[in-house]
């Protein structure tokens, strides 16, 4: 029965390898604008570090604690919703419309997260499935305060008397934030509740009987990944200006679920490198023109194929073979 | 604080236990019964754990052995009757609550986090002693990183004696059969029980694993921690045992010290079988 025995050595003392992946993102978010020569480049990379702030949270959720959400979509586009009408109707600083959106998503979250996650598997992706498109549908009939399928138009972002505005702004803003929410997450994943999370992933019974309150990580999971999503919401309507209910749909959730599994589980900047990809891909492929989806999908389809575990933890795989070879 | 002594305290047949003197018991079970869909998987089952003993449940395949089990860490609710610990009654609390009263255990089928380091596992059996609200985590505060790596020191202890030493730094998905089994224990320990069930810990394992484990078992027990044993290694469970229990088909077969379980001829029954 005895195998023999690979031991194999963590890589370096964690300590130097939080700090050192943290520099290198900021590094790469610093140095970045230099290559990124006009707004439209600028452009995309803002939309792609607020789908990474997104994907954060989520890969919390799906990655470590194993609990899926195809409805994450949904707190984006309440977040987006509550600073557009704060904000833009009823004339609030909007960081206090920030605010007022985490926390209304928080306090949702939690009560939805303690019937919706004693489901497993498909039920579980069923009953996140029902929120997300709930969301959508509120948005798109409450046409007096939405704007309804159409959307509606939300004042910029001021505080302390600065107006945020225009592409070169905004990506210091998103990098900023997005550098925040992966020191968060990072933070968490070594930690005491971090461990319990991927306890309940990788045995919930055996972490229940260590003293493992189950049913409490997984609503954490899903209460920190929601606040991100409604973090990454506000910002988003007030740097574009203009949202709509689309933004909440379904496609939007399951998009960024496949953000988190292309990137690679359980790996915090496996979420952030596959929001960035998943952004700018559709971008760069449109060079195939009416062919640019099909190729798309093609990529997905191979990757997840070849490299199940996704693409950043199957990097760090060959990279951690190579070095014991 | 239960620290592993260095010195084993005899155990079993050689154990010097005067008969009469009045043990408290740590565990009682009372009437306990649990159906399956019309069957009774434990039937009316009464027994008592004392304070500091090895107390081995033994029968054959399928007589019951770890839904009782289950049944006393709260895996399982029972269908009738009561679960005595430490003096209070906790049959219907859930596991996690189970455990931070004193109760911890392992597993037949392995239960390992494949996800995380050998010593993470460990940690994370240190969860009840840490500080696991959110915010602390989220920020990292310096007194929460302080006692995460006092947390450490002392899962590395914990491996180290249960001879798990050198693979401190191993992922688990690297680790063998018979380490993971250690590891279980180890991770059980870190939440300083009062009472620890091991189910079937030698089994799977070859005669020297086996004989490691019947050491790491004594150890424990000499460390002031209550044992209960499901084991099919006979020699494991004859020679460690304080008090043994025998079960069949659910029901309490014979119950008394290793000589007069061996004895029983309803045990022996059992096991061989009826010649008539």
């Amino acid at each position: 029965m005895v195998q023999i025995a690979a031991t194999r050595t963590t890589a370096s003392p964690p300590i130097n390898t939080r700090l050192l992946s943290l520099a290198a993102l900021a590094a790469v978010i610093a140095t970045l604008p230099l290559a990124l020569t006009n707004n439209f480049h600028l452009d995309i990379a803002i939309l792609a570090g607020f789908n990474a702030i997104v994907c954060v949270g989520l890969n919390l959720l799906i990655g470590y604690a194993g609990q899926i959400s195809l409805g994450h979509a949904g707190f984006f586009g309440i977040g987006a919703y509550a600073s557009g009408i704060l904000v833009t109707t009823y004339g609030w600083p909007p960081i206090a419309a920030l605010l007022a959106g985490a926390v209304s998503v928080g306090v949702l979250s939690f009560l939805l997260a303690k019937p919706i996650l004693r489901l497993k598997g498909h039920y579980l992706a069923m009953a996140t499935l029902g929120i997300g498109i709930i969301v959508s549908i509120v948005l798109r009939t409450e046409t007096g305060l939405t704007g309804g399928p159409d959307g509606m138009m939300v004042d910029s972002f001021k505080i302390f008397g600065l107006e945020l505005y225009g592409e070169k702004t905004w990506y210091w803003v998103v990098g900023v934030v997005l550098f925040i929410a992966v020191w968060l997450s990072l933070n968490l994943i070594d930690s005491p509740v971090g461990r319990a999370l991927r306890a309940v992933h990788g045995s919930e019974v055996a972490a229940e009987v260590v003293g493992v309150d189950t049913a409490r990580y997984k609503v954490m999971a899903f209460v920190v990944s929601a606040v991100f999503a409604s973090v990454a919401g506000s910002l988003f309507a007030h740097y574009t200006g203009l949202i709509t209910p689309a933004k909440a749909d379904f496609f939007k959730s399951i998009e960024l679920v496949t953000m988190v599994v292309f990137g690679g589980m359980a790996s915090t900047f496996g979420a952030v490198i596959g929001a960035v990809l998943l952004t700018v891909l559709p971008q760069a492929l449109t060079v195939f023109q009416d062919y640019s989806q099909i190729v798309l999908g093609a990529i997905l389809m191979f990757t997840m194929v070849f490299m199940p575990k996704g693409l950043l933890p199957t990097i760090e795989g060959l990279i951690a073979q190579r070095r014991r070879a | 604080m239960t620290m592993l002594a260095n010195a084993p305290i005899p155990h079993g047949e050689n154990a010097v236990t005067p008969v009469a003197a009045p043990s408290k018991a740590l565990l009682g079970v009372e009437n306990l019964s649990r159906e399956f869909g019309g069957v009774l998987a434990i039937e009316n089952l009464s027994f008592t754990v004392s304070q500091g003993d090895i107390h081995s449940i033994i029968g054959p395949n399928g007589a019951g052995k770890t839904t009782l089990f289950n049944l006393i860490t709260g895996v399982y609710k029972p269908s009738r009757g009561t679960v005595l610990f430490d003096g209070a009654t906790v049959s219907g609390l859930p596991p996690y609550k189970l455990a931070a009263r004193g109760m911890s255990r392992t597993f037949q089928n392995l239960q390992i986090f494949f996800n995380m380091t050998a010593i993470e596992n460990v940690m994370v059996g240190r969860h009840l002693h840490l500080n696991g609200r959110l915010l602390p985590s989220l920020f990292r505060l310096p007194s929460l990183v302080r006692k995460d790596r006092e947390a450490k020191e002392r899962a590395a202890e914990l491996m180290t004696s249960v001879g798990l030493a050198k693979y401190v730094d191993a992922h688990a998905s690297s680790m063998p059969y018979g380490a993971l089994k250690r590891l279980e224990i180890a991770r059980a320990l870190a939440s300083e029980p009062k009472l620890l069930l091991l189910d079937e810990p030698a089994a799977g394992l070859n005669a020297t694993e086996s004989r490691e484990i019947d050491e790491v078992i004594k150890t424990v027990a000499a460390s002031g921690v209550t044992v209960i044993l499901v084991e099919h290694d006979m020699k494991m469970v004859m020679g460690i045992s304080d008090r043994i229990t025998a079960l069949n088909y659910g029901r309490k077969l014979a119950e008394g010290t290793p000589g007069e379980v061996a004895a029983n001829p309803d045990v022996v029954a059992a096991y061989l079988g009826t010649m008539d």
